[in-house]
């Protein structure tokens, strides 16, 4: 994209006055509307969250080595993989992308010095955070054992643990989705550079646009629906419990309306920086636009009507059940769409290979793996078979781990120099990738064959025909640990010790990489007039720098 | 070329069933049939990423960036390709599921001659009645060879009744009726699991199914220590509970007589006509107002408390006997 005129400044790293050094101390770091800066609130935050989340997940691959469980007891197995689930989900891969690397880059992309509404931002932040620790309470007052799904009446009626706090967190955080959601969708609307059409935004945006949709549409029913929950747990007014007159499946509607589309949630910015990686890193524009941005509308819209494919056995209608089959059938033919796009983009390009591409890479065939075996789910003779089985956990795995922590990873890296100013080790980075793909498949493989030969999930202990394929995936695990320690080593070295980068170092379009690195507080200088469509390498002199 | 390829496809699945680590044992009508979805499935993931994974990596090395200044042209927009992707895996989508739907739609829907068993889960065990009176805990007894039809209910929580042998699943909820549908075809000892997260004790609410010969299986159901079948055991149960001073059978009482009344559309306060399954006799004893029949007073007192959910599945199945005893003095 040309700009009217941003003189980059080949300076090193912190020279210049930018967003980092522009005022120090606590409090301007607690206290700033820069949505930069809330950016990196987040990024921190969450990455407590998924070390958390992910010590409870080693943990329970190792007590999954000995059939009869090595660790722990199996109250306390049921409490690692609720916690577990609930950080994981609540608290890392709905926040992920779209709360640092969408905080950081909407303005930035759009050519805007802020979101529309800064001091909301903050509060989007520190509602998180209060969020979290109603959570992290419920985790130190002796955890909670319902599954991250809360299933009724098990979770209002007869579990003994730290229910409330758990679900008080999650209802919290929803609101700071909620809110998050809303400044993107005023921000993209309103303050838009000038010149920068809707076709001409970067399909980042297209996928951060979809995803506050779902935010707003989708959080506000999973808050009414844990709020029921805490009315019968408290009150004891019969809502789902049969005992109490409740209807227990009513529960489970109400959670996946929300808890489907919340896949997307977690999924669609994956995609978006999926765009942006390719066509860097293939100095490509990408194949079919209207397509990939369409395709992420599409996914949104038909998210919400599938949540029934939960539901299979749990004795709804034959008829419903065929309703909801074709429906997720549907859902997943503008994944497939955007699984093709991004390949023909590579089609006569000019393509390299750097740490975020091969994230990148790593993302197209795991989301492709996740995503084909989504068609035996939707399938309803097979779906019985497989519904809470393993097979279920490795494709949920390969969708959120495979799909969406790998594009949150590629784009930290591809992003890293511009948030920080400086370079990673560009060998170490490759070899985290490299780990982390084969730590990946190694976990998650085998347990879609456990799943298949019939072992259900959430058992702490389990018939001794299953251990070979349970060590390998523990062994796996623990290679994937270490494949997410190395990264987080390496890159908060850089943070300190690593070269200064350049306003551009990958040589990328976009106008977030037409301003030094870091990025002054108000972004911009002048506010960037767009005259060209996204990712047009073909016509641009940009170069690594 | 067409039967060619069938035969390769055949083939393909016939090899993969054969292997012995890839899937459990299929022990009942409906698993070749589930097997044969599943591999299909597996194939199709297959192909689609080895197609998209050597794509790109043939474009990797293909189209490696040569020079730091290199810009390679647009290649532009392809309606055709576009329309290609979207279409073609439609049409594979359309077909996966007519084949999953139509074989599921035979999977639900059980046999008219089915015998009956029912189930009752409770954290953390499963408790099994047979129709002539024979209980089990954790074990299901069945012949080969006949459809059974499974009724079943909960105590507490949901649980999930899944033996990956017959390919079989169905939550087991509280307050509500569920049944599933098999034919076992190998005799054998299978693995039945909860499925559905219960509590502390999920992983070990298992039990096992052993699959027998009709005539072991009619030899075990003599040999159970039972006194009374379930509709004897429903009957003192109706008796002991007083049920008859109002539902007497003649019609005159201040109940509706249940003789013949099971598998008949009646009448409620409200208008709506409902059909007297096993779900509404249950919904009448523990929530009696809630399907007050239009011609009666609404006075009956809830028993909710009063009968556990196996002596509720008891009475139901003394008012279904009553039923078949209308229709033997009908033919008469």
């Amino acid at each position: 994209m040309s700009t009217a005129t941003i003189d980059v400044h080949e300076a090193p790293a912190g020279s210049h006055v930018n967003y980092l050094n522009a005022k120090y101390g606590v409090k301007s770091w607690l206290l700033t509307t820069d949505h930069k800066r809330i950016a990196l609130l987040y990024l921190v935050s969450i990455t407590l969250m998924f070390f958390v989340g992910g010590f409870f997940a080693v943990l329970m691959r190792l007590h999954l080595i000995e059939p009869q469980g090595a660790l722990v007891q199996p109250e306390t197995y049921n409490k690692l993989f609720t916690m577990h689930g609930v950080i994981m989900v609540f608290f890392f891969l709905v926040p992920s992308i779209p709360a640092t690397l969408g905080n950081f880059l909407v303005p930035m992309m759009i050519g805007a010095r802020d979101l529309a509404f800064p001091r909301l931002n903050l509060l989007s932040w520190y509602i998180y955070v209060i969020g979290a620790c109603f959570t992290l309470y419920a985790v130190i007052s002796g955890g909670v054992d319902t599954g991250w799904t809360f299933y009724t009446p098990y979770s209002s009626s007869f579990s003994h643990t730290s229910v409330i706090p758990t679900a008080l967190g999650v209802f919290i955080t929803g609101f700071s989705s909620i809110l998050t959601g809303l400044n993107f969708v005023v921000t993209i609307h309103k303050m838009r550079a000038p010149g920068l059409t809707w076709f001409r935004l970067p399909l980042f945006i297209w996928a951060i646009y979809a995803t506050s949709i779902i935010f707003i549409l989708g959080t506000p029913v999973i808050a009414i629906t844990l709020f029921l929950l805490g009315l019968e747990r408290l009150l004891h007014i019969g809502i789902f419990d049969p005992a109490i007159g409740g209807d227990p499946i009513l529960f489970q509607h109400l959670f996946w309306f929300y808890s489907h589309p919340a896949v997307y949630i977690m999924i669609l910015p994956g995609m978006g920086v999926m765009s942006e990686l390719v066509t860097c890193f293939s100095r490509k524009k990408i194949f079919g636009y209207s397509f990939v941005a369409f395709s992420s509308l599409s996914i949104a819209i038909i998210s919400f009507l599938v949540w029934g494919h939960h539901m299979f056995v749990t004795g709804q209608s034959i008829y419903a059940g065929l309703i909801f089959s074709v429906l997720s059938f549907m859902v997943a033919i503008p994944s497939a769409v955007k699984v093709f796009n991004w390949t023909a983009t590579l089609y006569k390009g000019s393509i390299s290979y750097d740490a975020p591409m091969l994230y990148a890479l790593g993302f197209i065939g795991l989301f492709t793996m996740g995503g084909l075996t989504g068609l035996f789910l939707a399938s309803l003779a097979t779906d019985v078979h497989l519904n809470g089985t393993y097979f279920i956990v490795a494709h949920f795995h390969y969708i959120m781990v495979g799909g969406a922590v790998m594009a949150y990873l590629g784009g930290i890296h591809f992003w890293w120099p511009k948030i920080t100013g400086r370079l990673y080790p560009d060998g170490w980075a490759r070899f985290a990738a490299l780990v982390i793909f084969v730590g990946f498949n190694l976990t998650f493989f085998p347990q879609f064959m456990l799943g298949y030969l019939g072992m259900p999930r959430r058992f702490a202990v389990y018939p001794a025909e299953f251990q070979v394929l349970n060590v390998m995936s523990s062994a796996g695990a623990s290679i994937l640990g270490i494949g997410y320690l190395i990264p987080l080593i390496y890159l908060t070295w850089s943070m300190r010790y690593g070269p200064a980068a350049g306003p551009n170092p990958w040589g990328a379009k976009g106008l977030e990489w037409t301003t030094p690195s870091p990025p002054p507080t108000e972004n911009f200088e002048e506010i960037p007039v767009v005259t060209e469509d996204a990712y047009d390498y073909a016509h641009s002199t940009v170069t690594r720098g | 070329m067409i039967g060619s390829l069938q035969f390769g496809w055949n083939f393909l699945c016939f090899a993969a069933m054969q292997a012995p680590q890839l899937r459990p044992e299929a022990a009942s009508s409906i698993a070749e049939g589930v097997d044969h979805l599943y591999f299909a499935l597996t194939f199709i993931t297959l192909f689609f990423t080895f197609v998209i994974f050597s794509t790109i990596l043939f474009f990797m090395v293909k189209y490696r960036r040569r020079a730091e200044n290199e810009r390679p042209p647009d290649t532009g927009e392809h309606l055709g390709l576009e329309l290609a992707w979207t279409i073609i895996p439609t049409l594979i989508c359309a077909g996966l599921f007519v084949w999953a739907s139509s074989l599921y739609f035979e999977n639900s829907r059980p046999p008219s001659a089915s015998t009956e068993i029912f189930v009752i889960g409770k954290q953390w065990m499963w408790h099994i009645q047979h129709p002539e009176g024979v209980r089990e805990i954790n074990e299901l007894h069945v012949p080969l060879g006949v459809p059974v039809k499974l009724t079943m209910t909960s105590e507490d929580v949901i649980h999930d009744f899944y033996i990956p042998a017959f390919r079989v699943k169905k939550d087991v909820l509280p307050g509500r009726y569920t049944s599933l549908w098999f034919q076992a075809t190998k005799i054998g000892t299978y693995h039945l699991f909860c499925a559905q997260y219960c509590g502390a004790d999920h992983a070990e609410m298992l039990g096992w199914v052993y699959v027998m010969s009709p005539a072991d299986y009619e030899a075990w159901l003599a040999g159970g220590s039972t006194s009374q079948s379930m509709q004897q055991a429903g009957e003192a149960i109706f008796n002991k509970l007083g049920c008859a001073s109002c539902h007497l059978s003649d019609g005159t009482g201040r109940g509706p007589s249940l003789v013949g009344i099971y598998g008949k559309q009646e009448t409620l306060k409200s208008g709506d006509k409902r059909l007297v399954d096993e779900a509404f006799i249950r919904q009448a004893i523990v929530n009696p107002n809630s399907v007050a029949l239009q011609k009666y007073p609404a006075i009956m007192p809830t028993f909710q408390g009063q009968v556990n959910e196996e002596q509720v599945l008891q009475l139901v199945a003394y008012v279904k006997s009553l039923a078949s005893e209308e229709r033997k003095t009908d033919a008469k």
